[in-house]
């Protein structure tokens, strides 16, 4: 084993790249700012790259690296600074560095002349640095610490015009939201120290794997809570609310935070400590089932949409929803493929949204596109291989990855067939919508002024087209030849040594290829949908949405779950805060205490000061009489019997 | 040559002498009504308690009663100088010493 690689390199360069633009970002000229946040996420993607083919090659997954001191050493709790490195976090590290340095390039172009730009990318490079220790981590706190940090890059990057007061408001209620999440991922360390006494993935994984016995009762409660913080930081139901509002952000923030790395820690983690997953066939069904729910909801949200960074918002929430369908299924494998194709047709999809608001000067409304194809061809070009990508056209990248989840669902019993039917439904729904913002954007006649539009520059451009050819291509990593016939499943035993390989009974080539026709199918039935109403009649969906106005209307309006929320939860939170915690506790009870210890002192003083005569000789003469009396005391013998005489008479009168 | 001044004083008169000062300081601090004889008072006192430390540090040979009385000294010429300070500034704001008269700590 060569010792010489640094895993702590990966987190530390953007760590270096954040302190650098974050103190001296606003006195250092703007070269020399974009070569410092470009070099840490191109170093520590190089360094991840370079592990990655020192592994392939010498075949010594997977690498754990302890920094030489303990961090928390209590007790029966020991927590180190471990980084881990196997065929699951290296996947991960480089989508996090490699997609986040092409869109820190797309960035140059975006931010440039914006007035935060150094404060930008300090946040920007603040984000890898937590999110590498998200996926470097080696035990539960380590990852904590990243679940943490993620959250508030991504808050200070939602926020990132907090002079307007929907960004600031959509910071904070991305925040808060994952509090809400947060709060089972901390109740899930608590009970995995409890009960297992580690919190390093694979003491516990060796812990459940000596004894059997463990499954349901904590092992369920443990899941179920490390699936409440997952749907919290990946945006599912009912946690999902923030991930829309978080589109507030810069463009490339959505790209890299809200769909490609930071949104996927949930998934992340649940593959992370499917081990106790595992052990917990309820806790799976669950996940599973938030999992569909999510990516059917946020699908039929995505259909009524004319924003266009909305819509890719809720198609992100309807993915992710996919990626916990695979997880609920132990498809490990495949959520995580399906993560990675996710990040770059995703990626690809929120840049090239983003070169369009840029073009149009920062229009984001669909109905007032339109024709844009001939004015943005790159644009164009690549948005058509993100659409074919998303909606899961074969050979595109999506294809592979949603086929490898709709094929494990439907082989899992004994629901496992109403799970796939879900994902059908679902892939239709976000072909239509894929496509229906495809047509209104970038065919049809303009809708926009006819001010000459003109393409975004290179470094926004080139980010672009690598990510358009990895949507196309990055699918096949999942294929090889054997045999003479394609095997779907390079990607599963490149990842079985760490999620184990998923037995699939009663599979086949042949019933695959029938499902991903079924699947294909459903996506050209949406796109077919799609053209008759947005291209061949446009008039169709204002009937349409006329013939239904309450469906309609529950579309548009998101299913009111904001306002739901808005009633149930933060009105009569307000309320307890404002009457209960302000009125009676703050003003009654502690202003009561505060204001009768006050009292009292001013009581007792007004009283004592009567003796505080001002006179210097009486003073003098209290002291005098006073030396006397302890003189007294001291000297003459009969002064010292006083006490003992006065409790001579307390005993004998009886006490 | 046996007269009374070749004798020893006994130590009982030093610590007469020391009383009877002593006294004298106490007696002076509360019926003067000046403030620079109560300040005389208060050295008077301490020289008082100076006497009988080196009375005690000659009668057991012990050097730390003679160190004590240095200490003292010294305390007491800082004393000195910070009280006739304060005496001085107190005349130059109320025109008077007379400690009946300064009493306006009083509420």
């Amino acid at each position: 084993m060569n010792g010489i690689l640094h895993l702590w390199l990966i987190p530390l360069l953007p760590f270096a790249g954040f302190l650098l633009n974050g103190i001296l970002g606003r006195k250092l000229p703007k070269w020399l700012v974009t070569t410092v946040a470009l070099a840490a996420p191109l170093a520590a993607f190089g360094v991840a790259l370079g592990a990655a083919v020192s592994f392939s090659a010498s075949n010594s997954l997977p690498w754990v690296e302890t920094l030489p001191f303990a961090w928390i050493n209590i007790a029966a709790l020991h927590v180190n600074f471990s980084f881990v490195l196997d065929q699951l976090s290296l996947v991960m590290l480089l989508v996090v560095t490699g997609v986040g340095f092409l869109i820190h390039v797309y960035s140059v172009g975006y931010m440039d002349g914006d007035e935060g730009y150094a404060r930008y990318f300090s946040y920007l490079n603040l984000f890898l640095f937590f999110m590498s220790v998200l996926v470097l981590a080696g035990n539960a706190l380590m990852m904590f610490i990243g679940w943490e940090g993620v959250g508030l890059a991504s808050y200070l990057l939602i926020g990132f015009y907090f002079q307007k007061k929907s960004a600031a408001d959509a910071g904070k209620k991305a925040f808060i939201v994952n509090r809400i999440g947060d709060v089972g991922f901390l109740f899930a360390m608590f009970l995995l120290v409890a009960n297992f006494g580690t919190l390093t993935f694979t003491e516990i994984a060796a812990k459940l794997g000596q004894c059997s016995g463990w499954t349901g009762g904590v092992v369920t409660v443990i899941a179920l809570c490390l699936l409440l913080g997952a749907a919290g930081k990946s945006a599912q139901l009912p946690l999902y609310i923030w991930l829309p509002d978080a589109m507030e952000g810069p463009t490339p923030v959505s790209a890299l935070i809200h769909a490609a790395t930071m949104v996927t820690a949930g998934v992340y983690m649940i593959v992370r400590m499917h081990v106790l997953f595992n052990h917990s066939p309820f806790a799976l069904g669950v996940v599973a089932l938030v999992g569909a729910a999510t990516a059917l909801f946020a699908a039929t949200i995505g259909l009524a949409q004319n924003d266009i960074k909305r819509v890719l918002a809720y198609s992100t929430i309807s993915q992710l929803g996919y990626m916990f369908l695979a997880c609920g299924v132990a498809a490990y494998s495949a959520a995580i493929f399906h993560l990675l194709t996710h990040a770059f047709f995703k990626a690809l999809l929120f840049l090239a949204a983003g070169t369009v608001i840029h073009s149009l000067g920062g229009e984001q409304d669909l109905r007032r596109m339109g024709g844009l194809w001939k004015k943005l061809p790159v644009t164009f070009a690549v948005t058509t291989v993100g659409v074919l990508a998303i909606a899961g056209f074969p050979p595109f990248a999506g294809f592979f990855s949603k086929d490898a989840i709709l094929y494990a669902a439907f082989l899992q019993q004994p629901h496992g067939r109403v799970l796939w039917a879900v994902g059908v439904v679902t892939a239709l729904l976000t072909s239509f919508y894929m496509f229906r913002l495809w047509y209104m954007a970038f065919l049809g006649k303009p809708r926009s002024s006819d001010a000459p539009l003109h393409e975004s520059p290179w470094s926004m451009r080139g980010p672009l087209v690598i990510l358009a050819a990895l949507s196309l291509g990055g699918g096949w990593i999942g294929i090889e030849r054997t045999d003479g016939w394609l095997n779907m499943e390079r990607f599963t035993s490149f990842l079985a040594p760490v999620v184990g390989a998923k037995s699939v009974a009663g599979g086949g080539a042949r019933l695959e290829l029938e499902l991903s026709a079924i699947a294909v199918g459903a996506a050209l039935l949406g796109w077919l949908v799609a053209y008759l109403f947005y291209r061949q009649s446009s008039t169709v969906p204002a009937r349409l949405a006329a013939a239904l106005p309450h469906g309609y209307k529950l579309l548009a309006n998101k299913y009111y779950v904001d306002e739901i929320y808005g009633a149930t939860v933060v009105k009569p939170l307000l309320g307890f805060s404002k009457y209960i915690l302000g009125w009676v506790v703050e003003v009654g009870v502690l202003g009561g205490a505060a204001w009768l210890l006050a009292g009292s002192a001013k009581f007792v003083g007004a009283i004592l000061q009567y003796w505080q005569s001002g006179n210097l000789r009486s003073y003098a003469a209290w002291l005098a009489v006073g030396a006397a009396a302890v003189l007294l005391f001291l000297l003459v013998p009969w002064a010292t019997a006083w006490p003992a005489t006065l409790d001579f008479v307390w005993k004998a009168t009886g006490h | 040559m046996n007269s009374l001044f070749a004798q020893e004083v006994p130590l009982s008169w030093y610590l007469m002498l020391s009383a009877i000062l002593f006294s004298l300081g106490v007696v002076g601090f509360l019926i003067k009504r000046n403030l620079i004889t109560m300040f005389m008072s208060i050295e008077l006192m301490l020289n008082a308690v100076n006497l009988s430390f080196v009375t005690f540090a000659r009668q057991w040979s012990a050097v730390q009663g003679q160190l004590f009385v240095f200490f003292v000294m010294v305390v007491a010429a800082a004393e000195a100088a910070v009280g006739l300070a304060i005496i001085i500034s107190v005349f130059r704001a109320r025109a008077t010493l007379a400690v009946d008269k300064l009493d306006r700590m009083k509420l």
